[in-house]
């Protein structure tokens, strides 16, 4: 729990009454990331956690509200390292699990749409997107440019993907940064990875942000984005922002949902197989 | 007319996409840790049968289709329509032959069938599971062969033909399930 709220715009975050009379509201995390930057910041070395998160309606067969994260950070590690320690985890626990060993793919973001749809993400205009997404099956109002990468990558490309890969996708667009650095040599991309196994996201990892400036940017922006389309402006971690201007050492780190984890591992269909208590039934 | 928010999309919900009825037969949640989130769902068209799949962005809201489904009394054709009575108001009803394609080989005067009405209109029937029909034309069988060894076709009043065990003869009224159109008992009368 926290005073201060995660902005992304796309997690919603439950919140409830204030810790102490100077906020109003508390909010549960939806993932432990500020408090290991803090951590990081204040010199803490390398860390993990397995943290229970929250994130608001989020419920299918592949989501539960309340979930647990595997988070870890590496100091030094470039977001090619931490990829290559992702992978080495996950063929470890295949093998624990009795899986046939995987293929391991890396694959930028561009390469993928290009392979699946043969286009270039980055190049086409949102009215060429829109119209691909509706030849795919989309309906309802026009899109933005990152609501119809999403729709390409989560309904249509991820369906196709070889089940029995470990993939990583790397390079997101830098309008998808989150809390990655801008990549160096291509400033269209970020440093960011996502590991899809059996078509589904298992692991989200960058190469973290480490400038206190550009961070409160994107924190307004977020807030600005919210205000447009009606959600909530949110109080954005101030102790996060002192931190990085204390100084976060240059690190990355990695976000891997251990129930969606197990659910493949045990063959499952849904996460409800893998929770005692399910939101249906808590 | 009603609206529904996909976070109210199940399995069964009646839609009305580009002035056509459809029936979710399959709702699936796709969100992105970062990103935004859509429900796909697979949609059967209620005129035509055709199964198609759509991503709607969630949050987004639909119009409601005007559908409903209602046991009615099959009376008779005049050729052109087929005419079906709800049994608890008398109200008639005539449906055109693309209604009934499906499963007009199943229709027998009086039999109850599930209609399935839009904006009030029959837009097609169910027959129902089982019927009771009688055959009118098969080979003769061979008598005592109650083995049940092999089958051979029989047409039914209708006009269907099923597959009936060899000792099953012509004027015999047999029990069929619709859903298989397979055979399943002779009926004593």
């Amino acid at each position: 729990m926290s005073s201060y709220a995660n902005t992304d715009v796309q997690i919603d975050v439950f919140s409830t009454q204030g810790i102490s009379d100077a906020h109003d509201k508390a909010y549960l995390r939806t993932s432990p990331e500020f408090f290991h930057k803090r951590l990081l910041a204040s010199g803490f070395g390398d860390l993990f956690e397995i943290a229970k998160v929250f994130r608001q309606g989020e419920q299918s067969g592949r989501h539960n509200p309340e979930f647990s994260m595997l988070e870890w950070y590496r100091l030094d590690f470039s977001l090619a390292d931490l990829m290559n320690e992702v992978a080495e985890l996950m063929l470890h626990l295949l093998a624990l699990y009795d899986h046939p060993k995987a293929q391991v793919t890396r694959i930028s973001y561009r390469l993928l749409y290009q392979q699946y749809l043969s286009i270039d993400p980055l190049q086409l205009g949102r009215d060429e997107l829109n119209s691909l997404c509706q030849e795919k099956g989309y309906y309802g109002d026009r899109l933005t440019f990152d609501q119809a990468l999403d729709f390409l990558f989560g309904v249509v490309i991820s369906t196709q993907l070889p089940k029995d890969e470990l993939i990583f996708v790397y390079h997101f667009p830098a309008s998808q940064a989150a809390l990655a650095q801008i990549n160096p040599e291509d400033n269209q991309t970020c440093l960011r990875f996502e590991l899809m196994w059996q078509g589904i996201e298992l692991a989200n990892g960058y190469q973290e942000l480490t400038d206190m400036n550009e961070q409160m940017t994107r924190f307004i922006c977020d807030n600005e984005t919210r205000k447009k389309i009606g959600k909530k402006v949110l109080p954005f971690d101030q102790h996060l922002l002192d931190a990085m201007g204390a100084g976060l050492p240059a690190c990355s780190g990695v976000a891997l949902g251990l129930d969606r984890l197990l659910m493949n591992l045990l063959e499952v269909n849904t996460v409800s197989d893998v929770l005692p208590f399910p939101a249906h039934s808590a | 007319m009603s609206t529904y928010s996909t976070s109210q999309f199940k399995n069964g919900l009646k839609i009305l996409l580009d002035g056509d009825p459809y029936n979710i037969v399959e709702n699936e949640i796709v969100k992105p840790g970062k990103g935004q989130a859509f429900n796909r769902v697979k949609i059967k068209n209620l005129k035509t049968g055709r199964t198609i799949e759509k991503t709607f962005k969630s949050g987004e809201k639909v119009d409601g289709a005007d559908v409903m489904e209602t046991a009615m009394q099959y009376l008779y054709t005049d050729g052109e329509f087929y005419h079906f009575m709800d049994p608890s108001s008398y109200e008639q009803f005539e449906a055109p032959f693309a209604a009934v394609e499906d499963c007009v080989k199943w229709l027998k005067e009086e039999d109850i069938c599930t209609v399935v009405l839009w904006n009030n209109a029959p837009l097609t029937i169910e027959p129902p599971n089982f019927v009771e029909l009688k055959i009118t034309e098969t080979d003769p069988g061979v008598r005592g062969d109650t083995s049940g060894g092999g089958s051979k076709p029989a047409t039914l009043e209708t006009g269907a033909v099923v597959q009936v065990p060899l000792f099953v003869p012509e004027g015999e009224v047999i029990k069929v399930d619709t859903r298989s159109g397979e055979y399943v008992s002779r009926v004593k009368k």
